[in-house]
């Protein structure tokens, strides 16, 4: 589904990632995690076409990927700033739709079943402003959803919310993931949530940004928060993982 | 909050210095009852306005004042508009510009009438050509800065969604950037009323400014100052205009942001 081969990216004579080979299946749920300032943000920026690579290849679906295009769906980690101030939660649901041409008459019911989906039905006339953090990281969801989107690139999309939401989110956007058949490419810096969302979890690290390890997930679905975080392979992974980034840091 | 609330709160008290002027005025020219090619007492200002409203020639002059002030605001707001936001997206056509503008832009506007009656002759198109280029500046400088301020994110979610250039202006950046641009649409505004009346009272044989001049000279300082006082309401009355639309399109925010 996506590959990259040998990616490099030079920016003012700085390194950012260098020689970066990954590949993701269709449907697969790749969490890519690291200390701040590795590169994995950079990572799904050339994934999503927002920077070409200064060397190597990006492709998706066997082709050289150009630019943005409406199948690769982007959640940003500043939902604030990602949404339109001026637009109620209807509104900027319906602006993907207008980025797809979709007639006018077929957006309302879209943008109310995406509305019921996260749980926002009752605040479809809310502005942003007026929504909590939890609420507007779930709109901006819902509008890359609204893109019926092949791939969804998601970064840090919980960094920013407190753990009870983002316990809350996780599961929601698991569910949501499982039902479309979506594959994920999903930053994060903890690494819990990455085992816990993961099917394989990429590790990098920085100066400059490479891939160093992958580790498989193989725990069942669907995941539970309190029984899959006690499970002993879960834990195991975890350990590694904290060994990992320990090493990586030292 | 708005800029209409202090005298809006001090009621009755504001009018108190005003209204005592114009009495102490009036008993002043009673007290002293000479002919003056200066000075009109308030009423004869009030009786020659009224008279002036009542047999048409304020209208009339109005109307020509307004016309050229609002067709001249309306084509110096395009162009600033277009330009400021063209700049204001790209860096490299703001390198490009920059000198040109700064070295055109002070360019007193009443130093471009000789021109602009060469070139157009008496009549609207000339007083219309100067008030546009006095206009274009400010909308042009201030949605330049309010365009380059609009948040880097909203540009890139609209890149990722796939709008082109001009999905992309008219559904992020015109909205995001609108409460700044309106600032610079009421600063144009009195720009334009200003250059129009200039340009009027210099040159052109036209409008309220070609009205006090008239009246100037033919010894009429009653008549005169009766425009004066009509062209300072109209001032008011077009910015009061402009301050509700400010309030009702974008809430109190935009004022607080207007604000330096």
């Amino acid at each position: 589904m996506i590959a990259l081969r040998n990616v490099t990216l030079r920016l003012g004579g700085r390194t950012i990632v260098e020689e970066i080979t990954l590949e993701v299946g269709k449907a697969e749920f790749v969490c890519i995690v690291g200390p701040s300032g590795c590169g994995k943000t950079t990572l799904l920026r050339l994934i999503a076409g927002l920077i070409p690579p200064s060397a190597g290849r990006v492709d998706y679906q066997g082709r050289p990927v150009t630019g943005p295009r409406p199948e690769i769906a982007v959640v940003f980690q500043d939902y604030s700033k990602a949404l339109l101030p001026w637009r109620d939660a209807s509104g900027n649901i319906a602006l993907a739709l207008e980025a797809l041409r979709v007639p006018k008459r077929e957006r309302q019911p879209r943008i109310d079943r995406l509305l019921s989906l996260i749980g926002l039905s009752n605040d479809a006339h809310k502005f942003p402003v007026q929504l909590s953090g939890g609420m507007q990281q779930r709109l901006q969801i819902a509008r890359c959803l609204a893109q019926d989107p092949v791939v969804l690139l998601m970064d840090e999309p919980f960094g920013a919310l407190d753990a009870l939401t983002r316990q809350v989110l996780q599961d929601e956007i698991q569910g949501i993931v499982t039902a479309s058949g979506a594959t994920v490419v999903f930053v994060t810096h903890d690494l819990e949530e990455a085992i816990y969302l993961g099917d394989r979890v990429i590790c990098v690290r920085p100066h400059p940004g490479r891939i160093v390890e992958a580790i498989e997930v193989e725990l069942p679905r669907p995941r539970n928060q309190l029984t899959t975080r006690e499970s002993p392979a879960f834990l195991q992974l975890r350990r590694r993982l904290f060994d990992f980034i320990a090493e990586s840091e030292r | 909050m708005s800029e209409a609330a202090p005298a809006l709160r001090s009621g009755w008290r504001g009018a108190v210095i005003p209204v005592g002027a114009v009495v102490l005025a009036q008993l002043l020219a009673l007290a002293s009852p000479q002919q003056s090619d200066i000075l009109a007492a308030p009423l004869d200002i009030f009786l020659a306005g009224a008279g002036g409203l009542f047999d048409g020639t304020i209208v009339a002059a109005t109307g020509q004042t307004l016309i050229a002030a609002l067709a001249g605001l309306a084509i110096g707001v395009g162009v600033g508009l277009i330009f400021g936001i063209l700049l204001g997206l790209s860096g490299v056509l703001d390198r490009l510009m920059t000198f040109s503008i700064e070295t055109v832009r002070p360019v007193p506007s009443a130093a471009l009438i000789p021109v602009s009656l060469l070139v157009f002759g008496f009549g609207f198109r000339m007083e219309i050509a100067i008030v546009a280029f006095s206009t274009i500046w400010p909308v042009l400088i201030l949605s330049r800065a309010a365009v380059a301020g609009i948040e880097h994110r909203l540009l890139e979610v609209s890149r990722v969604l796939g709008f082109g250039l001009v999905e992309r202006v008219w559904k992020i950046i015109i909205p995001a950037a609108l409460p700044r641009i309106f600032v610079a649409f009421r600063l144009a505004t009195g720009i334009a009323l200003i250059v129009a009346v200039t340009v009027e009272v210099t040159a052109n044989p036209l409008g309220l400014g070609h009205g006090m001049m008239a009246a100037q000279q033919s010894l009429n300082p009653a008549l005169m100052l009766a425009l004066l006082v009509w062209l300072g309401l109209i001032g008011w009355a077009l910015n009061a205009v402009l301050l509700w639309a400010q309030r009702t399109l974008f809430g109190p925010a935009a004022i607080a942001e207007a604000r330096p």
